[in-house]
């Protein structure tokens, strides 16, 4: 087998050195009754290479790619282009096949990626610091709604209707068999601003609440001002966290660090990563100086070596597992670190240039397809304002005219029935992203073909 | 070739024998600087399309500051990274024998189709008939798991191992609370991955260790003691943390149980026992698969992890949303939709992430299993396991192996520094000599019950020559440290660095770039 060195002479004479009379010798712990005999039934023996590509690519044929036909699903996911520059330095074996850097002297490479990229995210963010990553978008937001716990010694999260519901969902999940009060709300359709109910969060904010949590631009794709409500946060002693799943827009807009938060989480796939049907993606997590020790994940820190010479190391590993175990600030061990690498080499590419050309490329291009979307007869663009992202009422439920665009080979949009199932009021709401990779043509057989479904 | 003369410059760098260079460089050895103090904010490696005049529409919410990102064209910053790269130690270069993390060679195969745009170009949103490949790779995937765990059912959405302790131990409370028992222990052996009662603490359990035996296996009289109506689960690892199968388990998941408590299996070691041992025969109730360390996919210098978990029939019902289930004419995803409209899945605890899981470590995974097979993985347990004892054999005469006694190890051989007791040179001194000889080193310090601690896992995929090498090295190194060891403290001499200032980084944190003139902060 191709992956495996070892001959039968070499077992053979490995056997006789280590003095056991058969490979079974060295399983003599395993109890009889659960030890197998021959190699488990109901599955295919070893396959050539060539084989398994074939078999493999056939099950990805059947897919729909996104690259194929015009493409305007986000909801937490977007489609960029990625320079293939990226890919190929993700693949060097050097930062392929390293594991997490605890013996710094031969990792200087991952660790000095690590701290370029928490000095990216950073700054991005408009924060302070920001740590290595974390799994994903949605248990970025659980670890901070926990942090914010722990530095307020507060357990009420005040979660805006306007956060990805899966997040919710994430958050309901981990929060569920803790002390931890989690309030939320069904999101309303409000014209021009969908899903905003920042007044109402601050009317809810009291001495018991830790957070309030609040994604922007929102699920709906509206933008809002979150200054008053840092305001009213920090006046009731409690955080602010601010959610970003789609990070290009930062490129555009003001960032949640000008806007007052206290604690910033984020997607990081849509710089560098691909859609690849929901992960692996990029947890970011970002923060204030002062709340550092209460921060999750791994942290990448300079120091000097023996000789002064600059180098990085893992540090305040006090916060973590391996160290603290039940008192750890999370059971994180393994986060995102190609994908923060890939991140990384994106944004480096991109620069502050790259990265605001890209963001108004993206802005503009959304600005066209919405103005030429809410024409068609019985459409409403809900939103006043938006970034790559927009939500449409149609006039019919928008499950099943997405099904039907799919059949006419137009991936158009989400339906919010399938995001919030049972709510009969966002069953109409359709949303639809629009990044640089959506050409004119796209815009036409996507404005055709919703034209035809609705006729 | 002989071991011990490897044909190396041995002198050591930085006693002045070697004149400085201007650059800092020494030969193909090269310094780089940091992203900021290469690059500009005007500089950019991307060419785009003009963008269309249209009326804004943010709010009035624009940047209008700054961000503070350099930017370098496309050569630059592939050389940026290149030289980075090679400051990196990695299975490509060699071995990397760090116990507990199954360093195996990645198949370049795995990475091609990972990369076959069918299955990373597409939306975990797309509607479900156009993705209908990307459901039967999941649930291919999800069925060689159940085979060869021997466990009627699988959560594939958990992205690493700890996140599918997470899910292992939501699905036991749920389980419990759904028979209205309020258990609030969790017993963890002593030896266990720290992820173990950080996971039970983050779950809402209190924390018990349970001590190792004489023998590095779970003391198994104490935890029978310890079982009562106030425990939950028992949290273990089987093989374990010293490298030995648990050989009480079957007798400790019966105890378990008739308590009225479940056992949870921490996966991390499959790799050992892989189409030789189905733990489901053993008669735990949930384990997790680290997809990254026993199925290949890549570690990426710190994830992304995938870790799927095995449920018994007791813990199934309970097990997270969404789901891939075969229908009568494809596959369907269950997503918070399809749960509410049947009753059959009232009992699942949740969503523990957005969107369904680790795809790019699914796709590689199975390419993996599907080049090894049935009969493959048996042998890479066979083969681990043989290389690991290969190594035990041929150390234990010099390194105190502490278990050695009690029989053959797994797939990972533990030794401590006791024999390096009267030179005062410690795990951390032998780890940094081996960075000397060109090795990654073992997992040091871990297991805590063993002082000194140091695993070495060289996984199925290393020949007989380079254990050899491996052993050759570490026996030299031995023997010159019991020689001669003031030689060995200020280790490593070769590296890119040599011994990095740990506490002054964690007494005075300096966490990301900071210069007066960008200072985004």
């Amino acid at each position: 087998m191709r992956y495996l060195p070892l001959t039968q002479p070499d077992r053979e004479a490995m056997l006789g050195i280590i003095g056991a009379a058969d490979i079974d010798a060295l399983f003599a712990d395993v109890p009889e009754s659960a030890r197998l005999a021959s190699p488990i039934a109901g599955l295919p023996m070893h396959s050539p290479e060539m084989q398994v590509e074939r078999e493999l690519s056939v099950m990805a044929g059947r897919n729909l790619t996104a690259g194929t036909v015009p493409f305007f699903v986000g909801g937490g996911a977007y489609k960029h282009h990625i320079p293939a520059t990226v890919d190929h330095i993700i693949q060097r074996g050097e930062f392929l096949t390293a594991y997490t850097p605890y013996q710094p002297e031969i990792a200087q490479g991952t660790l000095q990626v690590l701290f370029e990229f928490q000095s990216q995210v950073a700054r991005l963010l408009g924060m302070e610091v920001a740590n290595a990553s974390m799994y994903d978008g949605s248990t970025a937001m659980t670890e901070a709604v926990f942090m914010a716990r722990r530095v307020t010694k507060r357990a009420k999260a005040l979660v805006s209707a306007g956060v990805h519901p899966h997040y919710v969902g994430v958050l309901n999940t981990l929060t569920r068999f803790t002390d931890d009060e989690v309030v939320t709300a069904v999101p309303q359709l409000t014209r021009g601003m969908p899903g905003d109910d920042l007044e109402a969060l601050i009317a809810g904010i009291d001495a018991a609440t830790s957070c309030v949590v609040v994604q922007n631009p929102n699920i709906f794709g509206h933008i809002a001002d979150l200054t008053p409500l840092a305001d009213a946060c920090h006046k009731a002693g409690a955080l602010l966290i601010v959610v970003v799943t789609e990070v290009v827009s930062l490129g555009a807009m003001q960032s949640p660090g000008e806007m007052g938060a206290d604690i910033v989480v984020g997607e990081g796939q849509s710089i560098g990563n691909g859609l690849n049907f929901g992960g692996p993606y990029l947890g970011l997590f970002a923060c204030r100086d002062k709340h550092v020790r209460q921060m999750p994940g791994r942290l990448c820190g300079e120091t000097v070596d023996a000789d002064g010479k600059r180098g990085f190391v893992l540090t305040l590993s006090t916060r973590e597992q391996h160290i603290r175990r039940e008192k750890a600030t999370s059971n994180i061990c393994t986060n995102s670190g190609l994908c923060a690498l890939a991140f990384s080499v994106h944004l480096t590419l991109l620069g502050e240039k790259g990265l605001r050309h890209l963001a108004s490329l993206n802005h503009a291009r959304a600005v066209q397809l919405a103005e030429r979307l809410g024409r068609i007869p019985g459409v409403e663009l809900v939103n006043s304002s938006f970034f790559n992202e927009f939500t449409l009422r149609l006039p019919v439920e928008a499950r099943p005219v997405i099904r039907k665009l799919a059949d006419r080979q137009v991936l158009g949009g989400i339906s919010l029935g399938r995001l919030y199932p049972g709510v009969a009021d966002l069953e109409r709401g359709m949303i639809v992203a629009v990044t640089e990779t959506a050409t004119d043509a796209d815009f036409d057989a996507f404005e055709d073909a919703l034209d035809e479904v609705l006729a | 070739m002989s071991m011990n003369t490897i044909g190396r410059v041995t002198r050591i760098a930085g006693t002045g024998s070697v004149a400085e260079t201007f650059t800092g460089n020494r030969g193909l050895m090269l310094e780089e600087p940091l992203l900021f103090e290469r690059g500009a904010l005007d500089r950019c490696g991307v060419d785009f399309e003009a963008v269309p005049v249209v009326q804004d529409r943010l709010g009035g919410l624009g940047r209008s500051e700054p961000i503070g990102l350099p930017g370098l064209s496309e050569p630059e910053a592939v050389r940026h990274y290149t030289r980075l790269s090679r400051q990196n130690y990695g299975i490509d270069l060699g071995i990397f024998p760090l116990g507990s993390c199954t360093m195996k060679h990645n198949p370049r195969l795995n990475e091609k189709m990972a990369r076959l745009p069918g299955f990373s170009d597409i939306h975990p949103l797309q509607p479900q008939a156009t993705v209908q490949g990307a459901l039967q790779l999941i649930d291919r995937l999800a069925t060689w798991l159940k085979l060869l765990t021997g466990m009627p059912a699988v959560a594939m959405s958990p992205k690493a191992g700890a996140h599918g302790e997470l899910c292992g131990m939501l699905a036991i409370r749920a389980a419990l609370e759904a028979r209205g028992d309020a258990r609030k222990v969790v017993l963890v052996p002593e030896s266990a991955h720290g992820t173990n009662p950080a996971t039970a603490a983050f779950c809402g359990y209190a924390v018990e260790n349970i001590p190792a035996n004489a023998r590095g296996r779970v003391d198994f009289d104490a935890l029978k003691a310890r079982l009562g109506p106030d425990v939950a689960a028992v949290m273990i690892t089987n093989p374990n943390t010293c490298g030995l199968f648990e050989p009480d388990l079957v007798d400790i998941c019966d105890a378990v149980h008739a308590a009225g408590a479940f056992v949870y299996c921490d996966g991390a070691n499959f790799n050992a026992i892989v189409g030789r041992v189905r733990p489901g025969d053993l008669g735990v109730d949930a384990m997790h698969i680290n997809l990254h360390k026993t199925f290949s996919t890549p570690h990426g210098g710190g994830g992304p992890g995938s870790g799927p978990v095995v449920f018994s029939e007791a813990l199934a019902p309970f097990a997270p949303l969404p789901f891939v289930q075969k229908v009568k004419d494809g596959f369907e995803l269950v997503e918070e939709m399809q749960a509410r409209a049947s009753h059959d899945y009232d009992r699942s605890f949740g969503r523990m992430v957005a969107f369904h899981g680790q795809m790019g470590m699914f796709v590689r995974a199975l390419a993996y299993m599907m080049s090894h097979g049935a009969d493959g993985l048996r042998q890479v347990a066979e083969d681990a396991v043989l290389n690991a004892n290969y190594i035990l054999a041929s150390l234990k005469d010099i390194y105190t192996a502490p278990f050695a006694d009690s029989g053959p190890c797994m797939h990972e051989a533990l030794f401590s520094d006791d024999f390096l007791h009267d030179t005062g040179l410690t795990t951390l001194d032998l780890a940094k000599a081996m960075i000397d000889e060109g090795f990654h080193p073992m997992t040091m310090y871990f297991p805590l019950v063993v002082h000194g601690a140091m695993l070495v896992e060289p996984t199925e995929t290393e020949s007989r020559a380079s254990l050899d090498q491996l052993i050759g090295a570490m026996r030299s190194i031995a023997e010159r440290m019991l020689a001669d060891p003031d030689a060995f403290r200020t280790s490593p001499h070769l590296a890119p660095r040599r011994r990095l200032d740990e506490t002054a980084a964690a007494r005075k944190p300096v966490l990301g770039y900071k210069d007066v003139t960008s200072n985004a902060a």
